[in-house]
């Protein structure tokens, strides 16, 4: 390696430029294999990711063998876009269909910052009862050994029964049937899941509820 | 810098894989060995990805060796590392998301594994690119070795399966402690046993040799010095 030292010990003067040039040199060739190989895999990833999301729609939806989505447009639901509309812009929710035709509940997918970075969850609700149906974690970055336990199947199993709106309480304390239990050692983590789901409830049960009451459709 | 003379090529793939294993030997890369070999699957996924960040920064270091000034090479290095991981991460997500997912945080980590950055400032820096490649293989190559040799023994046991296949059959009782985190002790332990016991066993006959060569050269000096001593007397 060039720049080493001489032979009385001391490093070789090299000028500031060499040594910008060097670590700028390394940069742009590290951002360039980054954007090549990230718009190579994109396609790839964007369909596992929908593949992924229609799983989980039907998973915590339970009965459903088919969905819709719907679209929020000037603050009321919708199946169809207005013309122009991007589809990716617009927030979403995802009603589930049972083979008869009829409705199973919506399926809602929100996000909050968790202990480590954002958790991105779905979780199934049904207004009539009003309560959760089903959970599962879309995406985490959860500490391994702790915040992660979050997608314990364990864990998650607690969410197709519970009422809403949910209650935190530590493990092994719930009483009551919204009393959703949180993780000892993932406390963090699971009390952001829990809180996610009642923030995403507080803003979509109006709009749920004026779409069932078919003032829009 | 002049590159240094050093073992053939072979050589330097094989220790990597055995001699100079770097868990078994070195101890290094420990958190992603106890964390993610709870099956053969992420044990295999993990190894190779690690195995072709290595490769890869290896090659890209030594190649850059002459170019990249001593005070920046640390900077330079870990950059080439992050870069290859961060590479690694879009590749394993595409091809094979369910494993990524499983893989979680670990596949960013891979980055501070200090096996990597270990190979570029004590190798890679100061040898040719092809023996810098084999020096790279044979390390990712042990590394994922013993990653297999963790993984395969705790989804047997804590599972019942081999690459997810049932083969202990349905009245096998899963014995869970080895898929969670003090299965990984144990395990690692185990190995790390199993290969000082190797280690000491071949060693033995050399030693001794060592101990019958030099009892030899004391039998041969004894005659002389009595001689000396009877002829002192005469």
């Amino acid at each position: 390696m060039s720049g080493g030292t001489n032979a009385t010990g001391t490093a070789p003067k090299v000028s500031s430029v060499r040594l910008l040039s060097t670590m700028g040199g390394a940069g742009a060739l590290a951002g360039l294999l980054i954007v090549l190989v990230y718009q190579f895999t994109l396609p790839t990833v964007l369909a596992n990711r929908a593949a992924r999301l229609e799983t989980a729609i039907l998973q915590v939806v339970p009965g459903s063998t088919r969905y819709d989505t719907l679209y929020v447009v000037e603050g009321a639901l919708t199946a169809t876009l207005p013309p122009g509309a991007d589809a990716r812009k617009l927030d979403k929710v995802y009603l589930g269909v049972s083979e008869a035709g009829g409705a199973t509940g919506f399926a809602i997918p929100t996000s909050q910052a968790g202990f480590q970075d954002v958790i991105e969850i779905i979780f199934g609700y049904d207004p009539g009862k009003p309560g959760t149906l089903g959970l599962v974690i879309l995406s985490s970055r959860e500490t391994p050994g702790l915040g992660d336990k979050i997608e314990a199947p364990r864990w998650l199993a607690q969410f197709t029964t519970l009422t809403t709106p949910l209650t935190a309480v530590k493990a092994g304390a719930a009483q009551n049937p919204g009393d959703a239990q949180m993780i000892t050692g993932a406390t963090i983590s699971s009390r952001t899941v829990i809180a996610a789901i009642n923030k995403a409830l507080e803003r979509w049960t109006p709009i749920l509820a004026a779409y069932r009451a078919g003032g829009t459709s | 810098m002049t590159t240094a003379p050093g073992p053939a090529a072979s050589e330097l793939l094989l220790r990597g894989i055995w001699r100079e294993n770097p868990v078994l030997v070195a101890t290094l890369g420990l958190c992603p060995t106890l964390a993610v070999t709870n099956s053969i699957a992420n044990s295999l996924t993990m190894g190779i990805a690690t195995l072709c960040v290595l490769v890869c920064s290896s090659v890209l270091v030594s190649s850059a060796r002459k170019y990249v000034p001593n005070q920046v090479r640390i900077s330079t290095y870990i950059l080439i590392i992050a870069t290859f991981v961060t590479l690694a991460d879009m590749v394993l997500e595409a091809i094979v998301p369910a494993i990524h997912k499983a893989l979680g945080a670990f596949i960013a980590l891979i980055v501070v594994n200090c096996m990597i950055l270990g190979r570029q400032e004590a190798f890679a820096s100061k040898n040719t690119v092809g023996r810098s490649a084999m020096d790279a293989l044979g390390v990712g190559a042990g590394f994922t070795l013993t990653l297999l040799l963790m993984g395969a023994p705790r989804e047997l046991l804590g599972a019942g399966s081999l690459l997810g296949y049932n083969v202990m059959g349905p009245r096998f009782e899963p014995w869970v402690i080895m898929i969670l985190p003090p299965g990984g002790f144990l395990m690692i332990g185990l190995l790390l046993i199993g290969k000082n016991w190797w280690a000491l066993r071949t060693a033995q006959p050399k030693a001794e040799r060592i101990a019958a060569m030099a009892a030899a050269r004391a039998a041969a000096a004894q005659p002389a010095q009595a001689r000396t001593r009877e002829g002192a007397l005469v």
